[in-house]
């Protein structure tokens, strides 16, 4: 008698599963994956509007006008994500180390302070930036020669050499707050028990991040990866306001995102090619596809999740 | 099994927010006023139709126009000034002006003109975009509208087919290059004639770079339009001999490498020394203010920065136009078809908004348009009087020197790569000294070979997208 009850409950449809899931759902569907393989179609379409096949593709990867564009942007989106990946990373996870130690006093504040950016429009970020980089009044020449330091001074957002490094590191101080946000929650989530264990085993704060606190927060630095990433590759708002749609000096800081702005909506004489930058996004999406995949199945699945 | 399924659903969604959450902010440039860069041509996402009914006839046989237009910083002069003007002389037609963000304007456009609610009168960009809609059926043809006699070929070449045998849009208003200087500088150091030569011209230069006090030239080139608008387009027409040179261009009878243009790059990049420390960082915006606080001497301009200038409280400026090689040569200069009017086919008032497109092309709007919004001039063949002195200083050009247009804006500049954004790159490369003047030329030069065939031109608007 006992046996049979659950067979039964189990045939009925879990209705509240439906309706709950439902409008996220409809919501998705309707806005964000019909639209994606809309644009996916799109990309297989030449501009008058007859079937091409990859002929779009081919011509992004090979043709001489599109190619070195194309593979310029993704150059430097690489580099891009590299300087994230290399500095607002760490230096998010120590902003969040630090700040979990509880001697410090007044952590709210600095939270507050270092997440602060990444509330503010990009916009803005970009127009502060501008203007203490400014050769003209920016504070960057004046604050280098009070240091003795003035003849290093150089205008960095106008030069191709430096002005990507500088976007880069620009972004990189407005999003620090996310890794370091995200790395607090983690390291709190760490019991004070372990912790203590440790400490009366003899091992000092060094000891105990890099066995203890680091090891059991490892899942989180792969979302963390894997949100810069995908974040990188999908950059332009700062970029466009930083240097503009012809991510200038000469194309060195054109991301995917400008190349892509630039190719679908058209920029000053030069009019907007929908298919063709159907297809910039297409790449785009591959490329971010295959990174995320890559990470989900090559690395996260390997993390272990401890619990606690 | 399930984890795997878990994982998939896991990488879809962050690739879809991915996907989705990118261009959000589609601000325009700060450094690109939409004045200052006519046809900024930068349409944000596709804006759904906007219920803007295209023309409703109000009670007593009174009918309403509305005008699409970009210049939403116009709209006081418009509802004040030039709108009481037209409907104090046509009591029966009442008309409003309601414009669109430069930046989204294109697109909006294009969605109310397919949605049929755009308003009966366009406001027209330069060249292929206004071209694009009158191939599209979305303009009519103008041809036989009294008052297109009082436009030149200049004046109609940018809202015209390419054979010239249709115009299909009124030309409003254009701009001009030249030269802004401070009055007050130039009486300070004892310089008492304006150059007319290029040689007058670097004795200038030389004498404030000696004072050592003031900036001789002031022009940033970070956000890179500024060397091309600015610079090349301003002092090149003198080199290559204005429509002679342009319309050579188009023909392919003259190229990029040949010496008219080197001899204009190889002239930009001698100003280097003479612009502010760090150009290669120094914005549009920038510039503008380091001139308006009085410490630069000659700002390379387009006419609308008059109006800025004067607001700052910069009034004691004066224009010259750019100077030529060698004395007593032909001047040309740079008048630059900006703005037009045109008509939606589709305007259920046709005959009324015919009307105001008259009245658009007459004397009397040109004079109140100038005088309205100084730097921007009417195009119109009879000469208009502009109370701004500045203003009408650089006008008064047009009596001596011959006009020409943008050599990048008709035709050229349907391909990819686009001639104008390699012009924009590559001579702020020149300026900067990181392109030698000859590089320049002959990267412009190879991007248009790359697409363009003289005589077999591609129309825009023809194609569709699926």
């Amino acid at each position: 008698m006992a046996i049979a009850q659950p067979r039964v409950r189990r045939r009925r449809i879990p209705w509240h599963l439906i309706v709950f899931l439902a409008p996220a759902v409809l919501i998705y569907t309707a806005f964000m994956v019909y639209p994606l393989f809309e644009s996916l179609r799109l990309s297989l379409f030449s501009s008058n509007g007859s079937f091409v096949g990859t002929a779009n593709y081919n011509q992004l990867l090979t043709d001489n006008n599109f190619a070195p564009r194309f593979w310029g942007a993704l150059q430097n989106n690489v580099i891009f994500f590299a300087i994230h990946m290399l500095l607002q990373n760490p230096i998010g996870l120590l902003l969040a180390a630090i700040l979990s130690t509880r001697i410090l006093r007044g952590r709210a504040v600095y939270r507050t302070l270092i997440f602060a950016p990444t509330v503010l429009s990009v916009v803005i970020i970009g127009f502060i930036w501008k203007l203490f980089l400014s050769p003209l009044w920016g504070v960057a020449q004046g604050g280098l020669d009070a240091v003795g330091l003035g003849q290093l001074y150089q205008p960095w957002l106008g030069l191709s050499g430096s002005a990507l490094i500088v976007v880069g590191l620009m972004s990189v101080w407005q999003f620090v707050g996310i890794p370091m946000l995200l790395f607090s929650a983690a390291l709190l989530g760490i019991s004070d028990e372990i912790i203590e264990a440790a400490r009366v085993d003899g091992a000092n704060s060094l000891r105990i991040f890099r066995s203890i606190q680091l090891p059991l927060i490892a899942p989180t630095v792969g979302i963390v990866a894997i949100l810069t990433f995908v974040g990188n590759f999908n950059a332009f708002d700062l970029v466009y306001a930083v240097q503009g749609g012809l991510a200038g000096p000469d194309f060195s800081t054109d991301l995917l995102g400008t190349f892509f702005y630039r190719t679908f909506y058209g920029f000053q004489l030069q009019l907007g090619n929908p298919t063709m930058g159907a297809t910039v996004a297409g790449m785009m999406f591959l490329i971010i596809l295959f990174g995320v995949v890559l990470f989900l199945f090559g690395i996260q699945r390997r993390l272990q999740t401890v619990e606690l | 099994m399930k984890s795997r399924l878990i994982a998939l659903g896991a990488t879809l969604t962050i690739v879809l927010a991915a996907c989705t959450s990118g261009s959000s902010s589609s601000q325009p440039p700060a450094s690109q006023p939409a004045a200052s860069v006519p046809a900024a041509s930068v349409p944000a996402a596709s804006v759904p139709a906007a219920s803007v009914p295209a023309a409703s006839t109000g009670g007593g046989g009174q009918v309403n126009l509305t005008i699409e237009s970009w210049r939403n910083d116009d709209l006081t002069i418009w509802q004040d000034t030039i709108i009481p003007a037209f409907e104090a002389k046509y009591p029966n037609i009442k008309v409003t002006f309601s414009p669109t963000a430069p930046t989204d304007y294109n697109a909006t456009l294009d969605s109310k003109l397919q949605g049929g609610s755009a308003g009966d009168l366009i406001a027209c960009r330069p060249f292929d975009l206004s071209l694009g809609l009158y191939n599209r059926g979305y303009l009519a043809s103008l041809n036989d509208l009294p008052g297109m006699e009082n436009f030149d070929s200049v004046a109609k070449s940018a809202w015209i087919t390419d054979d010239g045998k249709n115009a299909f849009c009124v030309p409003m208003a254009s701009v001009i290059h030249g030269f802004i200087y401070n009055k007050d500088i130039f009486t300070k150091l004892g310089i008492t004639t304006l150059p007319t030569t290029l040689a007058d011209f670097h004795a200038i230069l030389d004498k404030i770079q000696k004072d050592g006090k003031y900036t001789p030239l002031v022009m940033g080139t970070k956000d890179q339009w500024e060397s091309a608008t600015m610079g090349f387009q301003n002092i090149g027409p003198n080199f290559w001999k204005g429509e002679d040179g342009r319309k050579a261009l188009i023909a392919g009878t003259a190229k990029f490498t040949d010496a008219p243009y080197v001899n204009t790059w190889a002239e930009l990049a001698s100003w280097k020394p003479f612009l502010e420390k760090g150009v290669e960082g120094v914005a549009y915006p920038d510039a503008q203010q380091l001139m308006a606080s009085g410490k630069g001497a000659i700002y390379p301009a387009g006419t609308w920065d008059i109006g800025y200038f004067e607001s700052t409280g910069l009034k004691n400026i004066g224009f010259f136009g750019p100077p030529v090689q060698n004395a007593g040569d032909q001047c040309y200069i740079s008048d630059h078809t900006d703005i037009a009017m045109g008509l939606n086919a589709k305007s259920a008032h046709s005959a009324e908004a015919k009307t105001f497109l008259s009245w658009v092309a007459s004397t009397d709007f040109a004079t109140l348009y100038a005088n309205a919004l100084p730097g921007f001039y009417s195009l119109n063949k009879n000469p208009v009087t502009v109370t701004d002195a500045v203003a009408q200083s650089a006008v008064d050009l047009r009596q001596t020197c011959k006009s020409t247009i943008r050599n990048s804006y008709q035709i050229l500049s349907r391909g990819t790569p686009n001639l104008e954004n390699d012009l924009w790159a590559d001579t702020a490369a020149d300026v900067n000294g990181t392109l030698t003047p000859q590089a320049a030329a002959a990267k412009v030069q190879a991007g248009l070979d790359s697409w363009y065939k003289p005589g077999n031109v591609p129309q825009p608007g023809e194609s569709t997208a699926p």
